[in-house]
């Protein structure tokens, strides 16, 4: 006879309210999981066009300001409405507490109001979308913007600034709760990496996302009010725009990828059953780039017009800040180094990320230098660099991260083989897709033109970027449908189905409501491999 | 056994009913409310801050034109603005004091001089917002600034343009001061109502530290915007 | 914030404050009138963040704060606005160098 389920956060309640009215954070963090993998497919869908209109030289699939929307919706939904919510907003929110040993967030309710307030801006963006859309591109510099462009800047720029808010509550709810909730002896030299990483993502979250938004709002009111900040004819500089802009949007890429930082540790650490090399360098770089990545922004604008000097300062600064991500690479590397290495998905997705990371981490010291960067800049030198770190890091990072714990969160094991080959899949598909742009990129082709017949010899690599981007798709589309198949057809999970350190593992897949019964009291180090590996032996708390 | 009287005070803690299921101890839970306020007081300055940048740069590149469209906004009423809100702060500051030791008459006679002093402030921006109106100070269309001479350079006239960047982002910084006092307003209605139904005790008041710490920030800005905006050449 | 009340009454550092906020609002408006070349903002400013800084510690209890984290996030605040400024001012400020 089947078992009575034993009660945990998805049967508790029953019933749509009490998903939508829910202080749950694994609760929440599913409400999140639904929402950005419909903002993916919405901007993988202006992936798709993109490449498409670029099989052929000429532009003929679409019109040229369609095919400016088209890029820049594809930024936008998967800029703000994707990567930047994704590690946090759905692994993040799950583990955060459980990885501390607490039973919520320090705000519930400030947690589901991020929700809420992520779906209002994803439904502003979507009728933005749906009316017209914006062609600007993502950054939408002014003075275009502001004051030539016809499309729906203000609409869209609201939607951002709607959903930032979300991001900036999400990480002051974090920040709270790894300060003031920590678990008995969760002492925070104990706690995981990926709680580290997360506290460097909301740090820069909660600094950076205030200065956009009230760029936003500056560029509503000269578009609503002709306020004029960024007029030229006012003698207004379009470049204070690019400042403003890029003080945010610069740390917004390390919001991307220190969360995926911050999974790639714990699954290091796991599948090579080892602690991590290092603890205190991982630590402390996470810290270190999210200060230093407030320190680089004007290495979007060498070629803007903006001072020669002030270029000088923020190329040498951009060269810092790269040495707290080499550190990291480094400390992984020796983490892997004799360690007893297990070729499970979520470390496929591990591997993925160190190799794709560092080539996209390395070409952007190419960027930062300012010889190399006049030629490339605009080119898809860049385009390839980006998605390298956004595509090869941060998407490789989340995938991984939901392989890793959906044991955890729901319940079910995903099918191992299937895992596997979709791992492959999407490793061999992005290669494919973006290796040919750097190509493309070094040899002069400019980013965001729809017409290449200037230079017809571009053809055969955006060719092979398209078909990348084909595979790259089904890729996606596999651990999507083997998920969900998982949640019916796939095996009960066990407590610990990877053997794996973290408090988070020692609470019933899927948890109870609550987390833990009784408040855990930590007397053990983090990745304690070499215990968890030797059963027989007394746990004993491993003196630093 | 454990003293009786720590055991009662132990009870009373459990049984508070302020006391949210997710935290350990009431303790915790203030500490967690209090920090939650300043990381967002944090994020309140980088919000203001982006203004402050432009206004820092337009007024170093075109500092004559902003002087001189800076002479043009009424210093008095900037100043009696700055003493209400000062005012208002101590009013704040007698509220959370009063809250801490049971005062409740005290609590609610200072949240209600607080909110009638925001008031205040909001009717005078009110009257000065009206006068740069009916002087055609308002960026737009109607946007007019002729032959207003540079503070200390006799002949010479700021530049309409240039002056239409000061007050574009006069009205910005004082208009988004201005949401952030009526937002404030209406967090203290939200506090008097409680104070009134006398729910804030010596053990729980943090609703009213939290809403104080809101109002003191939104003085403080005041305290920036106005020597910046209204004081940049005020000789005579 | 934490329970512990100084043993006398807080009153008299609240009316000192106030009245040192509105002195210094008086010299502000005082000195404005005055012609003091280049030193007008730096004093105006001065006088602005003596101000805020009583404010701050005083009527937000950030003095007798006994959590070292409160003055962390202020302190952090402060440094990251000044970052955003004064870089800022790095490319706006040499614009005119040859």
């Amino acid at each position: 006879m089947p078992q009575p389920e034993r009660e945990n956060y998805l049967n508790k309640h029953y019933g749509v309210w009490s998903w939508l009215l829910t202080t749950d954070h694994k609760r929440i963090a599913l409400l999140y999981l639904i929402s950005i993998t419909f903002f993916f497919f919405i901007g993988g869908f202006f992936a798709l066009l993109i490449r498409l209109e670029l099989l052929t030289p000429a532009g003929d699939l679409v019109q040229a300001d369609t095919y400016n929307k088209l890029f820049t919706m594809h930024g936008m939904v998967m800029v703000f409405f994707f990567l930047i919510p994704s590690i946090p907003a759905v692994l993040g929110n799950f583990l955060v507490p459980m990885m501390i040993g607490a039973k919520d967030l320090a705000f519930p309710r400030i947690n589901l109001l991020s929700w809420y307030l992520y779906i209002i801006g994803g439904v502003m963006m979507l009728h933005c979308m749906l009316t017209g859309g914006v062609d600007t591109g993502w950054t939408f510099y002014a003075p275009f913007a502001t004051n030539f462009t016809n499309t729906k800047i203000v609409e869209a720029a609201l939607a951002i600034f709607v959903a930032g808010f979300s991001s900036i509550l999400t990480g002051l709810n974090f920040v709270v709760t790894i300060h003031r909730m920590r678990a008995p002896g969760m002492t925070w030299s104990r706690l995981p990496l990926f709680i580290w990483a997360h506290y460097a993502t909301s740090i820069i979250q909660l600094l950076g996302t205030p200065v956009i938004a009230v760029t936003i709002v500056l560029v509503a009111c000269e578009r609503a009010l002709h306020l004029g900040i960024f007029d030229p004819k006012l003698g207004g500089d379009p470049l204070l725009f690019q400042h403003l802009f890029w003080f945010y949007s610069h740390p917004a890429v390390y919001i991307m990828i220190l969360p995926a930082m911050g999974v790639v540790t714990e699954i290091i650490a796991c599948f090579s059953r080892k602690r991590i090399f290092g603890y205190s360098f991982v630590a402390f770089s996470s810290i270190a780039i999210a200060v230093f990545g407030f320190l680089v922004w004007a290495h979007h604008m060498f070629v803007a017009g903006m001072s020669v000097y002030a270029a000088l300062v923020f190329s040498l600064l951009s060269y810092a800040v790269a040495v707290p991500s080499a550190i990291k690479v480094f400390n992984w590397t020796a983490t892997l180094y004799k360690g007893s290495i297990h070729y499970d998905a979520p470390m496929l997705y591990a591997f993925g990320f160190l190799g794709l990371f560092t080539i996209g981490g390395l070409t952007g010291l190419f960027l930062a230098a300012l010889g190399i960067n006049v030629h490339v800049t605009d080119t898809y030198f860049v385009v390839a660099h980006f998605h390298y770190i956004m595509v090869g890091g941060a998407v490789m990072g989340y995938l991984g991260g939901m392989h890793f714990w959906w044991p955890k969160i729901s319940g079910k094991l995903y099918p191992e083989g299937w895992a596997r080959l979709a791992a492959l899949i999407v490793f061999i598909g992005f290669n494919l897709t973006f290796f040919p742009q750097f190509l493309l990129g070094y040899m002069g082709m400019p980013r965001r033109y729809y017409d290449y017949s200037h230079m017809p010899e571009f053809q055969i690599l955006n060719v092979l970027s398209t078909a990348g981007a084909t595979v790259l798709g089904v890729g996606y589309l596999l651990p999507m449908i083997y998920f969900l198949w998982s949640m019916r057809y796939g095996k009960p999970a066990p407590d610990n189905p990877w053997n794996a350190a973290g408090l988070e593992w020692k609470t019933p897949s899927p948890p109870p409501t609550f987390n833990f019964d009784e408040e855990p009291v930590v007397t053990w180090e983090a990745y304690n491999y070499e215990q968890l590996d030797a059963p027989s032996k007394e746990e004993v708390p491993v003196a630093r | 056994m454990p003293d009786s009287s720590a055991a009662t005070g132990l009870h009373a803690e459990a049984h508070n009913p302020a006391l949210l299921h997710h935290f350990a101890e009431p303790q915790q839970q203030r500490d967690a409310a209090s920090l939650g306020m300043w990381v967002f007081l944090a994020t309140e300055v980088m919000f203001f801050g982006g203004l402050f940048c432009a206004y820092l740069i337009y007024r170093r590149l075109y500092f004559g034109d902003f002087a001189a469209a800076s002479k043009t906004i009424n210093m008095g009423l900037g100043a009696t603005n700055t003493a209400v809100l000062i005012c208002s702060s101590l009013t704040v500051v007698l509220a959370v004091w009063a809250a801490q030791t049971a005062r409740r008459t005290l609590l609610i006679t200072s949240l209600i001089i607080t909110m009638l002093l925001g008031l205040v402030f909001l009717g005078i921006k009110g009257i000065e917002y009206r006068e740069k109106f009916v002087e055609h100070h308002v960026p737009g269309a109607s946007f007019s600034f002729d032959k207003v001479p540079i503070p200390g350079h006799p002949g010479q006239y700021a530049d309409p343009h240039h002056a239409q960047l000061f007050f574009s982002l006069y009205f910005v910084m004082t208009g988004l001061h201005a949401l952030h006092m009526i937002i404030g307003l209406g967090i203290f209605l939200w506090l008097l109502i409680m104070a009134w139904k006398g729910r804030f005790t010596p053990e729980w008041h943090t609703p009213v530290e939290i809403g104080g710490l809101y109002w003191h920030f939104v003085d403080i800005i005041w305290i920036y915007l106005f020597p910046l905006l209204y004081l940049i050449d005020r000789h005579p | 914030m934490s329970e512990h009340e100084s043993a006398k009454s807080p009153l008299k550092g609240y009316f000192a404050v106030w009245i040192a906020l509105l002195v210094g609002t008086g010299v502000t408006v005082y000195a404005a009138t005055l012609d003091l070349a280049p030193y007008n903002a730096a004093v105006a400013l001065g006088i602005a963040t003596i101000k805020a800084t009583l404010v701050t510690l005083f009527f937000m209890h950030v003095w007798h704060a006994s959590e070292k984290l409160t003055k962390l996030v202020v302190i952090g605040a402060l440094f990251f606005l000044l970052l955003l400024l004064g870089l800022t001012m790095t490319d706006f400020a040499t614009r005119g160098w040859s």
